[in-house]
């Protein structure tokens, strides 16, 4: 079986940096970004290919700015 | 067809309410009114026209209450006396910011402070002033009659509704206990959700699909967003003050002085002006039916017509301030009244006219 | 078949697991960052779109930092005076029974300034659910002593700690009302890691079904952080939840069926 794959689409704009996903991400596929956004917060960004698409962290994003995606074989 | 009763005024104004098809009347006993509630709930018109009557557990949550109701589109409606009024103002200056429609019923009691349980007009500012927080108006509705009691409340809907603002009809404890013959309106059927939501597009019944969501508030954060909505206040209290005023005038003709009365002070005043009369004193009576908007073109017109005016209030005078603005300092303007709950006779209203107004 | 799979091939719509609910508006939350009131937003009106309910369902706005809950919430919705909220609410409820209708309120609003309107309308088993977002302070004002503060904690207006024998206990509002007889359903919940989040969208829906059936006054507690009031990151925040509001707010259901569970 193909091992299930996933990925998560931040909108960067409305982040706000609070960094709640990256402590609910088990995969530990989130991280801060150096930059910031137009509201002056830093945001997250994605660093490694292992998401599975478990969706915990759009779950427990306060801004609800996390969209994810799973491949379903 | 018009149906004749024997009633109190509290009873009137609740009988009408319900014909006037209100929706809900949320309450908190107090004396010299709970009869509006007591009658209401007797009544039972949950049964018959499905009006919602509610005791609540505070004036507080009873003006909320009305404010909730209001907010939906719906007729309703809250009566207290002068202590429960002071502390529902909280809730008539979100309903008047929010500009949402209700009756509200002031028979009004001698205060400050617990006061007494007998009539009293001490809450003429509080009534046309604001009362609470903020810029606003009510319209004002001053009944001196059983008859009004039960007029006002059709009317008072009425004019809620066409300006999206709160309605108090201020009697006192004389108006709200006195028994008289009264001529009540049919029933007219509550509105259905279909009537609601076409008569009051504002309204939060449900965020249907065809439309954007609803939302009834009175917060704005932004300062010039916040001042363009009490500009439109403004604007609107101005249409009220050009189509709304209401008086009526007792012998006035050929008079030489005026008394200025409204609610139960006015029926004493009418009874002192046909004894002056009987003395020769040619005086009138001007009553104001809308304390807000007061009449003050009418009175306006006075001025070069008459030596004076005597302002008969059950308070320490506080009308007396819009009847001096009214005629602009142009005639002598003086107050008469008895307070704390008691009521002047017609022969005090005579010695007071004919000292301070003819003698002074 | 190839292992390799592009970011493009995974972000179709077919593969569309989490996306936020359109009963949230596009206003970005006007909440500090890491705060539980947006994550509470968001399953409230998850919840209420599973329900298909957005054309019936009537939210009530308290104030403290969700006075503005009208702008994010894609429903029909009321604001209401500091505390007034459950007041409101039952007029509409008994105006139209037929609607949904909820409050959402903060503790300072509920168990506070509220305290009547809050057990008045419990007591009188008002078929409507309370969501109560308790974060021990008062967040808007500028993190002020809320009733459920706890024993020592420090706030603007306790700045030594909450000393108990002159400013009161900490408030257990939520085991209060689970006394009283109209009240059927009551529990507590948190929305800080991805299964307590679950859980309470769980509650809620609960909450909801039974307003549904008529069961009477329903009451959701969501203890929360409040990482500005709290002068903490919003992760510190959530671990310091976890380890001073939770002994003393204990998750869980209080009342099911009308009975007490605890
Ligand atoms: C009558 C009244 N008193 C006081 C205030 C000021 N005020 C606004 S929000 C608030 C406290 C809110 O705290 P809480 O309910 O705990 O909500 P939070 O902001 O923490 O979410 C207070 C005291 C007000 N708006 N109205
Ligand atoms: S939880 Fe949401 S707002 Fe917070 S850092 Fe992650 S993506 Fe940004
Ligand atoms: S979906 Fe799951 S694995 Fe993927 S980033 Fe979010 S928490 Fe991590
Ligand atoms: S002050 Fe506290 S409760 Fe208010 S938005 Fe900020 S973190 Fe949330």
């Amino acid at each position: 079986m193909a091992k299930v794959k996933g990925d998560i689409v931040i909108d960067i704009e409305k982040c706000k940096g609070c960094e709640v996903c990256i402590a609910a991400c088990p995969q530990e596929v989130i991280a801060m970004a150096k930059n910031v956004n137009g509201k002056g917060y830093h945001y997250t960004e994605t660093v490694n290919e292992e998401c599975t698409g478990c969706a915990n962290c759009a779950i427990v994003c306060p801004d609800g700015v996390i969209t994810v995606y799973r491949m379903k074989n | 067809m018009k149906e004749l009763k024997l009633m109190k005024g509290n009873e009137a104004v609740a009988e009408a309410a319900i014909r006037a098809g209100c929706d809900g009347y949320f309450g908190y006993p107090i004396t010299p009114q709970s009869e509006i509630m007591e009658y209401l709930m007797y009544q039972d018109p949950q049964k018959t026209t499905g009006m919602v009557v509610l005791q609540a557990e505070s004036e507080v949550a009873a003006i909320n209450m009305v404010y909730g109701g209001a907010s939906c589109g719906k007729k309703v409606m809250t009566s207290s006396s002068s202590p429960g009024i002071s502390l529902k103002q909280e809730g008539i200056s979100y309903i008047a910011g929010a500009e949402l429609p209700c009756l509200i019923v002031n028979i009004v009691r001698g205060g400050p402070g617990l006061g007494t349980i007998q009539p009293s007009q001490s809450d003429y500012f509080q009534s046309t002033k604001g009362g609470g927080h903020g810029d606003y108006r009510l319209i004002v509705l001053a009944p001196s009659s059983v008859q009004e009691m039960a007029d006002f409340a059709g009317l008072g809907f009425d004019l809620a509704f066409k300006y999206r603002n709160p309605v108090l009809i201020l009697g006192d404890g004389v108006i709200g206990q006195m028994m008289e013959k009264v001529e009540l309106d049919e029933f007219k059927p509550r509105w259905t959700e279909e009537e609601i939501r076409r008569n009051t597009p504002w309204s939060t019944m449900g965020k249907l699909n065809n439309r954007e969501r609803n939302i009834i508030t009175s917060l704005d954060l932004d300062s010039h967003k916040q001042e363009k909505h009490v500009a439109h206040l403004r604007d609107k209290y101005l249409e009220i003050e050009k189509n709304e005023v209401r008086y009526e005038e007792f012998q006035c003709e050929d008079a030489e002085y005026l008394i200025v009365a409204y609610g139960s002070s006015a029926r004493i005043s009418q009874k002192a002006v046909e004894l002056a009369r009987a003395k020769g004193i040619k005086v009138g009576l001007l009553r104001p039916i809308t304390l807000f908007p007061f009449p003050k073109k009418p009175l306006l017109n006075y001025v070069g017509k008459i030596k004076g005016i005597l302002t008969v209030e059950m308070s320490l005078g506080q009308m007396i301030e819009d009847v001096k603005l009214a005629v602009e300092c142009k005639v002598k303007v003086e107050h008469f009244g008895r307070f704390g709950g008691i009521i002047p006779t017609p022969d005090e209203v005579v010695v007071a006219l004919e000292k301070q107004i003819i003698g002074g | 078949m190839s292992d390799i799979v592009t970011k493009e091939q995974i972000r179709r719509p077919e593969n569309l697991v989490y996306s936020k609910t359109k009963l949230l508006t596009d206003k970005a939350l006007s909440y500090c960052p890491g705060c539980g009131h947006g994550t509470a937003h968001r399953i409230l009106m998850e919840v209420i779109e599973e329900l298909n309910a957005q054309e019936i369902t009537i939210g009530i706005a308290p104030v403290g930092c969700s006075v503005l809950a009208y702008e994010f919430m894609n429903i029909d919705m009321q604001q209401a005076a500091h505390g007034r909220a459950p007041a409101l609410a039952t007029a509409v409820k008994r105006l139209m029974p037929e609607k949904i209708v909820f409050t959402y309120q903060g503790d300072g609003d509920l168990a506070a300034i509220g305290t009547a309107e809050t057990i008045h309308a419990c007591n009188r088993g008002e078929n409507i659910t309370i969501i109560f977002i308790n974060n021990g302070i008062y967040g808007m004002t500028g993190g002020q002593m809320a009733p459920t503060t706890l024993p020592n904690m420090k706030a603007s207006t306790c700045p030594y700690g909450r000393d108990v024998t002159t400013m009161g206990n900490p408030l257990r509002m939520t085991e209060l009302v689970a006394q009283l007889p109209g009240v059927h359903f009551v529990t507590r919940q948190a929305v800080h890691t991805p299964s307590a989040v679950r859980k309470a969208k769980k509650a809620l829906r609960k909450a909801f079904d039974l307003q549904k059936e008529n069961k009477g006054l329903t009451f959701v507690e969501i203890v929360s952080n409040c990482n500005s009031g709290w002068k903490m990151t919003p992760v510190q925040s959530n671990k310091w939840m976890e380890e001073n509001m939770f002994p003393f707010y204990p998750l869980g259901d209080i009342k099911v069926d009308g009975q007490l569970v605890k």
